[in-house]
């Protein structure tokens, strides 16, 4: 059967969108769990319950960029308050308990979201238009733009962990939270600003992929379960991992999509998965560290 | 383990067994199905309590086994005419192990949080083929088939009624309760709890614990296909909703609600579970989930050990 020349870019083209857009939830995953052992279930919730803030604060201000960025703060503060009220007492006990904590909150935060945006899909206007042509195919700038946005907030994240007093201490804290805490690193709320951070970058990938289909309450599920295939074929807690399994698997996706529907697609990174698992448990991209 | 105790647990076994095989003739139609469906749901939980409680393996992988259990059931159903109960069963349960197998294989291979995630992320695979294979499991519909008759070939056959399937279930619930707190207490269920608690020493005595670990999970497999079965014979249709991973999160829910680790916990933590939901759907109608979630959420936190969790030890013994 042959396939276009053509299509084949495109499909690339698509598989690298929606890749960075997973690295950037996936990310957040990581970083999570990298630092305090914590599967966040409700990341998908999350990213949701982003995309729904930036409806609202679109609607009120008109501005896409602002809504951006106040869904981002709006969702991090969120993401402090859960991890103060619900995962902190939960320190120190078996990481399954955080799942456990984690899949109570996205069940409330699913249901919530359910009872007060109701079950139709809510739009997000495109900040722009603009089209250019990609073949015959008028393809938009905004999803160039999407990936470029997602490159750019990843960017950042590595440079504030590389150089920021803030990002030394996560990672510091990463390695040894003891020690960490013996330095007079103040790790409780290095842990709390992770979590924050964690649910800033899935709200801001939340707001950013609403324009490209509808927000509803059942849509974090999918991408929650994309980013943890992703998150454990990259090795867990393993940014640089993340980010290059989120883009390999999402073009992968993209060019099995065009032999079988999108939906059966999946089962590609499925494959990947267990292929992952059989022969490199640790991820495929780095050994994880532990 | 003194007499006196054993005595006390016997005759709070047959008590409980007796008021069981009571209540349908006593109650109204609706809280007997409600009670048969609790029945249902407990056994699924029991079946993940084996891997959760005993071998210390959450699994988030368990509607694919009651799912497949279901639709294996279905197709035996829907194939053979007339419908047989027996071939049932054993296609459920067949479909299952293969299922439970499959996942076993390649899960096993990884521990604590990577165990739960990768079975979450097998029983997705399930859920997908299920809900793309239109032509074969009739996709987001379902499939719909009659219920057989209760049967033994050539001794005897009745149509179930209500009552009858109740106690069916009942009994089939009840062996499947003995024959799983047998094997926890067998040489076998002492390795896998010893796996629990200690799977480097384990391995160091010389077990070889990933053999344990696959037939755990394919015997918990097996006993959430056989509630499958079960919940397809009584309420005759398959839909891929069953497969979706929402519902092995409420089988984890069952199992933290009612006490891991203890057999019958869990189906206590069904019966809560479902009663709060018929009570809080009643007012809230689908947001019920908001608050199953915040009670669930504070258990994890303050009651981590479950509403049995005290009796753990009593239970086990």
């Amino acid at each position: 059967m042959g396939i276009p020349i053509e299509q084949i870019l495109i499909q690339t083209v698509n598989g690298v969108v929606t890749g960075m857009i997973l690295a950037l939830v996936a990310s957040g995953l990581t970083l999570i769990f990298g630092i305090m052992d914590v599967v966040n279930f409700a990341h998908g919730e999350l990213f949701m319950l982003g995309a729904y803030v930036g409806v609202i604060i679109l609607a009120a201000t008109g501005d896409f960029w602002i809504a951006l960025v106040a869904a981002t703060l709006v969702i991090a503060l969120l993401g402090a308050t859960i991890y103060l009220t619900t995962l902190r007492p939960l320190l120190g006990r078996d990481p399954l308990y955080t799942i456990l904590a984690t899949f109570g909150i996205s069940l409330v935060l699913q249901n919530y979201a359910l009872w007060q945006f109701g079950p139709v899909a809510r739009k997000i206007e495109e900040p722009f238009t603009g089209q250019f042509t990609l073949f015959y195919l008028a393809y938009p700038w905004y999803r160039v733009v999407i990936a470029l946005l997602s490159a750019a907030i990843i960017g950042a994240l590595w440079l504030f962990l590389k150089f920021g007093t803030w990002g030394i201490w996560i990672r510091a804290t990463m390695q040894d939270r003891v020690m960490a805490q013996a330095m007079g690193i103040p790790v409780p709320w290095v842990l709390t600003a992770v979590f924050a951070i964690g649910a800033g970058m899935a709200a801001a990938s939340g707001v950013l992929f609403g324009p490209l289909v509808g927000v509803n309450h059942a849509m974090g599920v999918d991408w929650v379960l994309k980013a943890f295939i992703v998150v454990v074929v990259g090795g867990m807690g393993n940014l640089a991992g993340s980010i290059a399994a989120a883009i390999f698997i999402s073009l992968l996706e993209a060019y099995a999509s065009l032999w079988v529907s999108p939906a059966q697609a999946v089962i590609v990174s499925f494959i990947v998965l267990i292929l992952t698992l059989l022969f490199r448990p640790t991820g495929l991209f780095a050994p994880t560290p532990k | 383990m003194t007499r006196r105790r054993t005595t006390v647990y016997w005759t709070g076994f047959f008590v409980v067994l007796g008021l069981l095989i009571i209540a349908p003739l006593v109650l109204p139609e609706f809280w007997r199905r409600f009670l048969t469906e609790i029945l249902i749901w407990g056994l699924l939980a029991m079946s993940s309590d084996i891997l959760i409680g005993y071998t210390g393996m959450v699994s988030f992988g368990h509607s694919a086994f009651f799912g497949l259990g279901i639709y294996g059931a279905a197709a035996a159903l829907l194939s053979v005419s007339p419908p047989s109960l027996l071939l049932a069963l054993l296609c459920g349960l067949v479909a299952a192990a293969a299922a439970a197998a499959f996942v076993a294989y390649f899960s096993t291979r990884l521990r604590d949080i990577y165990f739960a995630i990768t079975t979450l992320i097998f029983s997705q695979i399930f859920y997908v083929i299920i809900f793309t294979w239109t032509e074969v499991t009739g996709g987001e519909n379902g499939l719909t088939f009659s219920r057989p008759p209760l049967a033994i070939p050539g001794i005897f056959s009745i149509r179930f009624t209500p009552d009858t399937l109740h106690w069916f279930v009942l009994g089939v619930v009840g062996l499947s309760y003995l024959l799983l707190r047998r094997i926890t207490q067998s040489p076998f269920g002492m390795v896998l709890q010893s796996i629990r608690e200690n799977e480097a020493r384990t391995r160091a005595i010389g077990y070889p614990i990933e053999r344990y670990k696959i037939v755990a999970v394919m015997l918990s497999g097996l006993f959430a296909g056989l509630a499958g079965v079960l919940y397809a014979v009584q309420n005759q249709f398959a839909a891929p909703d069953f497969v979706f991973f929402l519902v092995s999160g409420e089988v984890v829910i069952f199992n933290v609600i009612g006490g891991i680790g203890t057999l019958v916990g869990p189906i206590v933590g069904a019966a809560f579970f479902l009663l709060l939901r018929e009570g809080l759907s009643r007012f809230f109608t689908e947001y019920y989930l908001i608050f199953v979630g915040l009670i669930f959420i504070a258990m994890v936190i303050f009651v981590p050990q479950g509403l049995l969790g005290f009796a753990r030890r009593w239970l086990n013994e």
